[in-house]
């Protein structure tokens, strides 16, 4: 299988790596060979994090430059920070909602506006799913469960490559017994959002 | 997945595992017995998940007080019979070094494995050194895994290697193989233990000059002998495609050359090198003998392009080599599959089907890492800063390694020089003897244990002066919170003496010495006025625990900012620098409740008292 790259990107804290190991693990049960990266260490202190997945053949877990299929970004400017491993066939999912940069303040270049992020992507993408994941995952009964919600929303992108109930199978075995109902919820608002755009 | 599938796991299954968590299933089907390290980036998940499963797989593991240690525990288990495994990141292969030589020339009698995870383009660590250059001062067997899989298989061939020539070997891997997760299909638990009995022979095993010159005799012969073993190796394997341009590749940058040349349907033939000292020469040799053109893709020193070079002199080839050396590929930081093809675009000419690429049109602010909110090192710096400047003082501050090396960033500006574990100590010493600056330095809990005694102990012998702030956040924060010597549990999860730096800091003679909470900010700020006025070595241990463990986590304060008082002077936004406190978009300060861990330092330095805690229910 020719692989099927996703770049998922976000601030430390966000659950981006859980997220990854739920898409890894539901893609290694299909059958779907599968490698991964991931980054630990400093930049889990509130810098930039990212994982790299690519599911089919592949050696190399790194994704070549304008060759990501899906972008997953759990933060707005991160996503855009995340560009050059995008192409004109890269459909993106994007949390609208903000996390400054604790030095932001004292910032020479400044935060930018959401719209003028959003149009970039648009521009230069294939699709681009914006939702304010935030809100959704409050709404779902708990702000943790926002990667749920980006989670949800990956799975309905066309293209995607591996079926739902298989994500949710490794979402239930890779999560506290107790917060699977919230994360379902989360994880549905994501789904509805994305397949009904 | 259940972290406990990693001992549970049965033959045949597959499990998606990072790096490091097949190398503990190694250790469980090649039946370790011993395994001991120093938690570091990027091997430290390696310790993490034998710290909860060692017991139940009936292994001993402990987090030992540094790498050198460890080290020697593990050397000492092998020399016993046991199999022992032993694990740290490249530059903590330099702290264990001294008895790393003397173990590969004495021998094993169980297996040994030494680990030492590298790491290309420096993202966690001091330097990128490339610790393949050990195999060659030390004259170890190197085996260098390219993904989850193989670290787990090359543990078990290791031990088989390290066993039947009673030799250590040296898993050489990086951040991207480490780090790298994978499908692993098991294989069966080795479940025989044994106890170790050590049967003395001194002539094996104390290398006294008579005994040494002897000892090198023998590791020079079974190196010999390894160099077949090497050429033969299932780990050396080669794809033919008949071409008359080959590559010669390992670890991470063979993931990366044989998806370039897949994709790219290129005809070059492949050899990939899993064992990788003694460098297999009768297999390279006939691998290259009929090439025009090698490619030697490797991370980070060109050391197998040398070897490779090597062999062509020695044999009079013709073949054309290509790598680090030639600026075919670049000579430092690890490789991407894009820097891979333009190295081999630079040898075959071929078209790409490439997608028109992007860079940001907008320019994006950094985002760098920064000090936890409630993090009470942020308290610390504050602090000293404050006292540093009422007092008028030109003040240093040698730092050292572990979160609070963050302290280099604005605005605390608290680091000034730094070279290893436990250097912001040695260093001291030196400043305080080389000018008359005030110095302030300091070393976290774990890495006072790990590298700091020594040098405290030249400080009080040699009469310098200068303050040491020993910042005791009650773990070893940076690589995830293992636990250390100052902690009344041990790396099994079983209670243990607690060894108190206070007592260390009293027995070394150190005459002024102050505990802190760093979180109460004008007792702490007169307590380091004090000891920067202290003729002598003064030492503050600056105690309260990491706001990541969970005793932290249970603090049930929550600031809060006071519209009506607050004058927006930002002293708490610019001086302090929490994540959580913000400006918000009409220009009000504000503290987002999200964040805030209830530390009361921004509510004591607001000069107009506008900042407030409630309680949490």
């Amino acid at each position: 299988m020719k692989p099927y790259n996703i770049y998922i990107c976000g601030v430390g804290g966000q659950g981006i790596i859980k997220t990854s190991i739920v898409i890894g693990e539901a893609a290694m049960k299909s059958d779907m060979g599968v490698v991964m990266s991931e980054v630990h260490g400093m930049a889990q202190r509130g810098g930039v994090v990212s994982t790299e997945l690519k599911i089919g053949d592949s050696k190399s877990p790194i994704i070549e430059k304008s060759n990501a299929n899906l972008l997953i970004a759990f933060e707005p400017m991160e996503a855009l920070r995340a560009i050059s491993k995008a192409s004109k066939d890269t459909y993106v999912v994007v949390n609208t909602s903000p996390i400054m940069p604790f030095n932001i303040t004292e910032s020479e270049v400044p935060y930018p506006q959401i719209p003028d992020i959003l149009d970039e992507l648009k521009s230069k993408v294939k699709g681009v799913f914006a939702l304010d994941a935030e809100k959704a995952a409050k709404d779902a009964g708990h702000i943790l469960s926002l990667n749920m919600v980006m989670l949800g929303g990956a799975t309905a992108v066309s293209g995607f490559p591996i079926d739902k109930e298989a994500v949710l199978k490794s979402m239930r075995a890779n999560l506290p017994q107790k917060s699977i109902p919230i994360n379902m919820k989360a994880y549905e608002k994501g789904f509805e959002f994305v397949s009904s755009n | 997945m259940n972290i406990t599938k990693v001992l549970t796991g049965k033959e045949g299954e597959k499990l998606f595992l990072l790096g490091n968590e097949a190398a503990v299933r190694g250790t469980v089907e090649a039946g370790v017995s011993v395994a001991s390290t120093y938690p570091g980036t990027p091997s430290s998940e390696i310790g993490d998940v034998l710290s909860k499963l060692a017991k139940d797989a009936g292994m001993y593991f402990e987090f030992s007080t540094n790498e050198k240690v460890a080290l020697e525990v593990s050397a000492a288990a092998a020399s016993s019979g046991l199999r022992s495994f032993t694990f740290m990141k490249h530059v903590g292969l330099n702290v264990a070094a001294d008895s790393f030589m003397s173990v590969v020339y004495e021998g094993v009698n169980g297996g040994m494995i030494i680990l030492s995870a590298d790491d290309p383009s420096i993202f966690s660590s001091q330097n990128e050194q490339d610790n393949r250059h050990y195999s060659r001062i030390a004259g170890i067997p190197t085996v260098e895994p390219s993904n989850p899989q193989e670290i787990k298989d090359m543990m078990k061939y290791g031990y088989e290697l390290s066993e039947e020539f009673q030799i250590p070997v040296l898993m050489r891997t990086t951040t991207r193989v480490s780090h790298m997760r994978g499908v692993v299909e098991l294989e069966t638990p080795n479940t025989d233990k044994k106890t170790g009995y050590f049967k003395k022979d001194p002539k094996r095993f104390v290398p006294v000059p008579a005994n040494a010159r002897e000892m090198h005799r023998i590791l020079v012969e079974k190196m010999e002998k390894i160099e077949d073993v090497a050429s033969n190796s299932p780990f050396n394997r080669i794809f033919n495609k008949g071409s008359k341009i080959g590559v010669i590749t390992s670890g991470s940058a063979f993931n990366y050359a044989i998806d370039v040349i897949e994709k790219n349907e290129l005809p070059v033939n492949i050899l990939k090198i899993g064992f990788s000292y003694p460098f297999p020469e009768k297999l390279v040799y006939d691998f290259i003998k009929d090439l025009n053109n090698v490619v030697v893709i490797e991370e980070v020193d060109p050391i197998m392009e040398k070897d490779v070079l090597a062999v062509i002199g020695k044999y009079g080839l013709k073949t054309k080599v290509h790598g680090k050396l030639d600026e075919t590929l670049p000579m430092i930081f690890e490789y991407t599959p894009d820097i891979v093809l333009d190295g081999m675009r630079k040898v075959i000419d071929f078209n790409l089907k490439e997608k028109q690429s992007y860079e940001p049109d907008i320019p994006l602010p950094v985002r760098p890492p920064t000090l936890c909110p409630g993090c009470p090192h942020r308290a610390a710096y504050y602090t000293v800063k404050k006292a540093v400047e009422e007092l008028d003082l030109d003040a240093i501050y040698p730092n050292d390694i572990g979160c609070y090396t963050l302290g280099i960033e604005s605005p605390y500006e608290m680091a000034d020089y730094l070279l290893a574990m436990g250097s912001s100590v040695g260093t001291s010493c030196g400043f305080s003897k080389s000018t008359d600056q005030s110095i302030v330095s300091f070393i976290g809990d774990s890495t006072f244990f790990h590298a700091g005694i020594p040098p405290l102990i030249n400080a009080v012998h040699n009469k310098d002066k200068f303050v040491l702030v020993i910042l005791d956040n009650r773990t070893t924060a940076m690589t995830g919170g293992q636990p250390h010597p100052g902690l009344p549990v041990d790396g099994m999860g079983e209670t243990a003496p607690e060894i108190s730096i206070e007592k260390i800091v009293k027995a070394v003679g150190v005459e002024f010495l102050e505990v802190i909470n760093p979180v109460s900010v004008d007792i702490s700020k007169e307590i380091f006025k004090k000891a920067l006025q202290f003729d002598g070595v003064a030492v503050v241990i600056s105690k309260y625990p990491c706001m990541l463990t969970k005793k932290a986590a249970s603090n049930q304060l929550l600031m809060n900012v006071d519209p009506e008082k607050c004058d927006k002077c930002l002293n708490c936004v610019k001086d302090l620098t929490c994540p959580a406190i913000y400006v918000a978009e009409d220009g009000s300060v504000d503290i987002d409740s999200m964040f805030c861990k209830g530390c009361s330092v921004c509510m004591q330095i607001c000069p107009k008292k506008a900042i407030g805690a409630k309680r949490l229910s």
